[in-house]
């Protein structure tokens, strides 16, 4: 099948101007951490307290400036998260096959999935300002892909035209995306949780953790079924559904760290800090696994490479 | 004595042993992606160790080039595995216990509860407890005088457990494939060539199970018919398919034949087996004529060396005809060696191939003639001469060309060496593997018990009517979720909302 080259080329201006706008929302987001003041000590909200919404009404303060700048952050992180997307759509468009063939546009989808669960995370939790921490790893990614890892809309080879293409690279590419951010998220716990608090204006530990709880429980699941649904098609296309290639290999033991994380947030002696700790290393085996074994090593997932 | 097993039961079976066990299980099996491994590359692992010295020697001795056969990762998975069960079992008889449990009855004090809320009402507490059943329906709940208790979530529970039985399962039926599986690989050429499975020494690589020998596999035959192959412009491959004709089961009896369109990515599943096209090659063949007039025709397979453009390398070897006295035979013998480029790009009289198909195919070809070395009861390469001979001056190269369809050399001794055509190959894997439906069973049930067990959260809410002296009645709502307090806000606020509330609005 042809590659229409104009929808490619405006994929490629959408891919630039997303990653235009999510550096101008990282400036924004760091201009209200910058300015911002540490979010005052209340009194504890314990036992008795109203339930918010029900019983008592807080006036609505005006909104202070460097608010209204992280507004504007997290407006242009959704502008840009919709032009990412636009990129996507054109490149699947443009190859007529689910836009996930190479390394490049798995880490842009991988890197979209990460801002999707931001904004999402943002709308529940009182974190808006930690926008420059998250989108500044992505915006690397981003970078990283859109230049030295940059592929030619293509066709893909033989063994990668199955509709499990679709199926299996898509859910684990968005559950690593959801991934990254409890590692970044664990990785401010860490700084945050210290009895001298040098971070005054990070949120507190306690919605650090809980936010890292919460999306690692929704991608961890969806990680599982990628890993499972790559065995059922390595069991169409390599002859055996478990092989011990070097990509499988590192998804397994990232996949038992992460069950190592929901454990440890269940015993004495690891909860907070050590359970945050085994976050950031399943987020760094990810890593791992899509740079060193994809670029240095070989295997049958090589082709996923460039 | 006693004391002693039942400490080392229980330190086994705690959390924080099966924490430790899970971090040596991932440690364990890093080393299986960062250095090759026996399994998958037999020769890159000779390449390691030869270029390590007495480091690569020791990894070896270790077992780190084979990690998941070693004894030590099976020590690991095999304490995981017990610290597992010796979890789940009184887990087990717990939960049965608990679903046939009533909620706990209603606190005295419910403002010590992570949720609380508490209003005065105009109601009778009679009216606020048939409210707070009404709010609460679908909980299981439990009345006592002026108050409800209600839990909900036991769900959660079910898919805790559901998932670490699946696992389980898994692991076990995994463990049963590694012993009565096999896989083998088979090169056959296509347009006619034909593949049955009845012994090992029909394949060309065979890796068995540890309790397969290889007597008896189930017999089935496949006969490749035409191959055809796919390729964009700059030579990438697009699709591969085979049309095939098989026969198993009772179709062998009676020698019917089947048709089926063999594909990367679909393969023929019949009788518990399964063939998978890999790959595929050309065949070139080649007629020598030989001084006294008889003439021997070969195709044997040649080795991709490019796989981008199928540029292929191989030796096809001719025996003379009708010579008897060994001695004799092996002066004569002759090998056909080279480069196949199925679209030829001569660059100075170097031939290269630009392209994966077949475009006016041309060899370039070395014949050497001599003694190949085949008789000696050595194993050697189909795909190259023993260049042994050659150093020993037993094999001598006697020509040199590059040859079109068609075209002949003509060696010193009259013998004639002709390129007469190049067909394809495909290469063939047939796997075995018993368990694998159930492997899928328990995988489908983990992600299942996953979900559940992540999403569902056990949670309690109590409610409290208390008459007032003035009339009016006293309702407190407490919470407490049992497992994860995330999450729980929300659905405990519109609760409390629907008991306290609601007249209000």
């Amino acid at each position: 099948m042809p590659v229409d080259e104009t929808l490619a080329t405006y994929s490629d201006w959408l891919y630039r101007s997303a990653l235009g706008v999510y550096l101008f929302a990282i400036m924004l987001y760091a201009v209200e951490q910058a300015f911002a003041r540490a979010p005052r000590k209340k009194a504890l909200v314990g036992a008795g307290a109203p339930i918010p919404g029900i019983l008592t009404d807080e006036p609505k303060s005006e909104l202070s400036r460097t608010e209204r700048i992280g507004r504007m952050g997290a407006a242009l992180t959704v502008l840009g998260a919709l032009l990412h997307l636009g990129s996507l759509v054109m490149r699947g468009l443009s190859a007529g096959r689910a836009p996930w063939g190479n390394m490049y546009e798995y880490m842009s989808l991988l890197c979209l999935a990460a801002v999707v669960t931001w904004i999402v995370l943002m709308a529940k939790f009182p974190i808006r300002r930690l926008g420059a921490f998250v989108l500044t790893p992505i915006l690397v990614l981003l970078f990283l892909g859109g230049t030295v890892l940059y592929a030619e809309s293509a066709p893909v080879q033989p063994a990668l035209r199955s509709y499990w293409l679709v199926i299996h690279v898509s859910v684990i590419s968005i559950s690593s995306g959801v991934l990254l951010i409890p590692g970044v998220t664990s990785i401010l716990y860490l700084l945050k949780d210290s009895k001298a608090d040098r971070f005054p204006k990070l949120p507190s530990a306690d919605v650090l953790d809980r936010m890292s709880y919460r999306t690692t429980v929704i991608a961890f699941p969806l990680f599982t079924a990628g890993i499972i649904l790559g065995a059922i098609w390595a069991e169409a296309a390599w002859g055996r559904f478990w092989g011990w290639d070097p990509k499988e290999t590192v998804a397994f033991v990232s996949w038992v760290v992460y069950a190592a994380y929901l454990h440890a947030r269940a015993t004495a002696g690891w909860r907070g800090r050590g359970a945050a700790w085994i976050n950031v290393v399943g987020f760094a085996l990810n890593v791992f696994n899509l740079f060193f074994i994809n670029l240095v090593t070989t295997g049958l997932h090589s082709y996923a490479g460039l | 004595m006693i004391a002693f097993l039942r400490n080392t039961w229980r330190g086994l079976t705690s959390m924080r042993t099966a924490l430790t066990l899970l971090f040596l299980l991932a440690l364990a099996a890093m080393p299986g992606a960062l250095l090759p491994q026996l399994s998958l590359n037999a020769s890159k692992v000779d390449e390691y160790v030869a270029q390590h010295g007495w480091w690569g020697d020791l990894l070896l001795k270790l077992g780190f080039f084979e990690v998941y056969a070693t004894p030590w990762f099976a020590a690991i998975y095999l304490l995981l595995f017990t610290s597992l069960v010796g979890c789940l079992l009184p887990r087990t008889w717990e939960y049965f216990k608990q679903m046939r449990a009533k909620p706990v009855l209603t606190p005295r004090n419910l403002s010590r509860m992570p949720h609380h809320v508490q209003a005065e009402l105009d109601v009778t507490p009679e009216e606020a407890v048939a409210r707070a059943k009404k709010a609460m329906r679908g909980w299981r709940m439990e009345t006592g005088e002026g108050t409800v208790s209600a839990e909900r979530g036991y769900l959660r529970e079910t898919g805790n457990l559901v998932f670490h039985f699946a696992l389980l399962g898994l692991l076990v039926s995994f463990a049963l494939g590694k012993m009565f599986s096999y896989e083998g690989q088979v090169i056959v050429q296509a347009d006619g060539g034909q593949f049955c499975n009845g012994g090992i020494f029909n394949y060309d690589s065979f890796r068995p199970g540890l309790r397969i020998d290889g007597t008896d596999l189930t017999p089935f035959c496949v006969e490749i018919g035409k191959f055809s192959a796919e390729y964009l412009e700059n030579g990438q491959p697009v699709g591969y398919q085979a049309d095939i004709r098989y026969q198993s089961g009772e179709d062998l009896q009676t020698n019917t034949w089947k048709p089926y369109n063999l594909q990367v990515n679909h393969p023929l599943r019949t009788d518990g087996d399964r063939v998978y096209l890999l790959g595929h090659g050309y065949t070139p063949t080649f007629t020598v004529t030989f001084p006294n007039g008889e003439k021997r025709t070969q195709g044997i397979q040649w080795l991709p060396a490019d796989q981008r453009t199928l540029a292929s390398e191989g030796a096809t070897k001719f025996d003379p005809p009708g010579v008897t006295d060994s001695e004799q035979r092996r002066k004569n013998q002759i090998a056909v060696t080279g480069l196949l480029a199925p679209t030829p790009l001569l660059h100075g009289g170097i031939l290269n191939s630009k392209y994966p198909a077949l475009n006016n195919p041309m060899v370039a070809v070395d014949v050497y003639r001599g003694d190949l070395g085949v008789d000696d009861g050595r194993g050697q390469s189909i795909f190259s001469i023993d260049m042994n001979m050659v150093e020993q001056g037993r094999l001598q190269k006697v020509a040199r060309k590059n040859l079109a369809l068609g075209e002949e050399i003509a060696l010193d001794d009259g013998t004639k060496v002709r390129f007469d055509s190049v067909n394809d190959w495909v290469s063939l894997q047939v796997s075995h593997d018993p368990t694998q439906g159930y492997v899928l069973v328990f995988a489908i049930l983990i992600i299942l018990g996953l979900g559940v067990s992540l999403t569902v959260k056990r949670r309690r809410v109590w409610v409290r009517a208390t008459p007032r002296d003035d009339g009016r009645t006293l309702v407190e709502v407490g919470g407490l979720a049992r497992t994860d307090q995330a999450g729980y806000g929300e659905e405990f606020t519109r609760l409390a909302r629907a008991v306290l509330n609601e007249e209000k609005s």
